[in-house]
């Protein structure tokens, strides 16, 4: 064999196995999760609140962190969602493209990016406390909503960008305002990285712990007000990993896959929505 | 015919300068465009033919750090003056781009999207706009029974047709065109060239064309510009069988390009 076809066979099997350590690290903790987690997985687990004990091992289950977390995760994307549509619109159809405001505005969303959530959860608090909020539904809502602010409006940032000029020129050429432009071509001609943007945001929401600990605080009960205090799955899966029971311990895990199963529902449902409304973008 | 002669021209321009920037892209262009012909503006690649097009209903508005000075007029009104209502001045144009770009909707939308934003609401009447737009533009009957479908799927000589519909459908004066048929097979250029021609009775049309004989076989008056120059216009005739300009002559016969 000649050096250029080794080159290309070491290059080749490189880039495979790296793509194979994504899959088999995917799988590895879909396993653990599975192992240590299904046994314990039961009805109750799905439909009660914790009973006095049920972290030592007693009754009851976990359906006050599921639906706060839903609740959390829902709210702090529907918040995001009414962000991020005016920042990207601004950004690729109302500002000039290479003006300093919207290079510092995108520079921003990227260093935003990278400010560990427990930061966010410390400003949130923060905040809160000027304001005079307890921990609460409502604090934990708006600090997670900043935790995926970024994350979403770059993400539906990048896909607008894709948009041919040609597109919008058309639309101007009839006579459309920008507005118009915006919401009846740009948006449509969008919308499958509107929908993932606005799902990789909630999946980042509704997994984090530490933005959630001191905003939204933990309850045994179904939150019943945003002024209330909320349970999350993250921060129930870490009060029972931190139990000296192995038992609770391993509805930890099965926490794990609840969470992990509403992730992937929602990714499932999504990507259904997306390809349904893809039939009309023009390539 | 109505021609050129006859009517003040819908479209002067009077001292046209516009920058890209420090680009000098267009340098103090004058020329008037008759009415109910079709124009071609010809010249080599980069000479601002698409610029002078885009001037016409201020789409270079859209360039960062572009400067205009200087008038055009649409109708007797400069529309670079303050305060104009620019979404009015591009209704009164179709334009046609280089490659065909439906919007991401079905047939039916692409045509009644411009009658919808400018007010017609009624369906019955947005049918009867449709139906004549596309009838118009000579793809009725390819599109009839799918209205609905996207208009994605249209081939590309479909598509391009569809968007001059969706132009009519505004009720323009003038039609842009900005080399609309580079991106087509020979059939649907034929297509869309009889679609002028026969279109020209009723519209202004101003075609952006790199191919002479495309230009020759359309036109009735000629621009001809060479590096943000205007270097010589007149009727087609003329430019093309006898030339004032030396460089006029040299590009119409081939020798520069």
């Amino acid at each position: 064999m000649d050096a250029r076809k080794v080159e290309e066979f070491v290059w080749k099997t490189l880039a495979a196995a790296a793509a194979f350590a994504l899959f088999l690290s995917l799988f590895l903790i879909m396993a653990t999760i599975l192992a240590k987690g299904l046994p314990s997985l039961n009805m109750a687990m799905l439909t009660q609140t914790p009973r006095g004990g049920y972290y030592l091992g007693k009754e009851g289950g976990i359906l006050n962190a599921i639906v706060g977390s839903l609740y959390l995760a829902g709210g702090a994307t529907a918040l995001a969602l009414f962000l991020s549509v005016p920042i990207v619109l601004y950004l690729n159809v109302y500002a000039k493209k290479r003006s300093r405001f919207v290079l510092f505005t995108r520079f921003s969303l990227d260093v935003l990016w990278g400010v560990p959530s427990i930061v966010y959860g410390a400003f949130g608090f923060t905040i809160m406390l000027l304001f005079g909020l307890k921990a609460s539904l409502l604090g934990g809502i708006i600090a997670v909503a900043l935790l995926i602010l970024p994350i979403m409006s770059r993400a539906m940032d990048e896909v607008v960008r894709t948009v041919p000029h040609e597109l919008f020129e058309a639309s101007y050429a009839l006579g459309a305002t920008r507005l118009e432009t915006a919401l009846k071509v740009v948006a449509r001609q969008a919308v499958p990285g509107i929908v993932t943007a606005t799902l990789i945001a909630f999946g980042r929401g509704i997994g984090d712990a530490a933005s959630v600990m001191f905003t939204a605080g933990f309850t045994d009960a179904v939150p019943s007000s945003l002024l209330r205090p909320a349970a999350t799955l993250p921060l129930a899966i870490f009060y029972q990993l931190g139990t000296p029971f192995p038992e609770v311990q391993n509805r930890a895990y099965a926490s794990a896959l609840i969470l992990t199963l509403i992730v992937l529902a929602i990714s499932l449902v999504s990507r259904v929505l997306a390809r349904n409304l893809t039939k009309h973008i023009v390539k | 015919m109505r021609g050129a002669m006859d009517h003040d021209p819908p479209i002067r321009v009077k001292n046209l300068n516009i920058y890209y920037g420090r680009e000098h892209a267009l340098k103090n262009i004058s020329v008037d465009i008759p009415g109910r012909t079709i124009t071609a503006i010809i010249g080599p690649s980069g000479c601002g033919k698409t610029t002078l097009l885009k001037s016409f209903n201020r789409l270079v508005d859209l360039a960062d750090g572009v400067a205009v000075s200087g008038e055009v007029l649409v109708d007797g009104e400069n529309i670079y003056a303050p305060g104009v209502d620019v979404t009015r001045v591009r209704k009164k144009m179709g334009l046609l781009s280089q490659k065909p770009y439906p919007l991401p909707m079905s047939i039916y939308n692409n045509v009644a999207y411009g009658p919808r934003i400018h007010g017609t609401k009624k369906r019955g009447e947005l049918d009867r706009i449709v139906e004549r737009r596309l009838r118009e533009s000579g793809l009725w009957d390819e599109v009839r029974d799918r209205l609905h479908a996207p208009a994605s799927k249209l081939s590309l000589g479909q598509q391009q047709r569809l968007c001059l519909a969706r132009g009519l459908a505004v009720e323009p004066e003038i039609i842009l065109c900005d080399e609309p048929t580079s991106a087509l097979d020979p059939v649907s250029s034929r297509r869309i060239e009889e679609r002028f021609r026969e279109l020209k009775s009723s519209y202004t049309i101003v075609v952006v064309t790199h191919i002479l004989r495309q230009a020759k076989r359309l036109a009735d008056y000629v621009i001809f510009l060479y590096l943000g120059e205007l270097v010589e216009h007149g009727p087609a005739g003329k430019i093309f069988e006898e030339p004032e300009q030396a460089m006029t002559r040299e590009y119409v016969k081939g020798s520069i390009s």
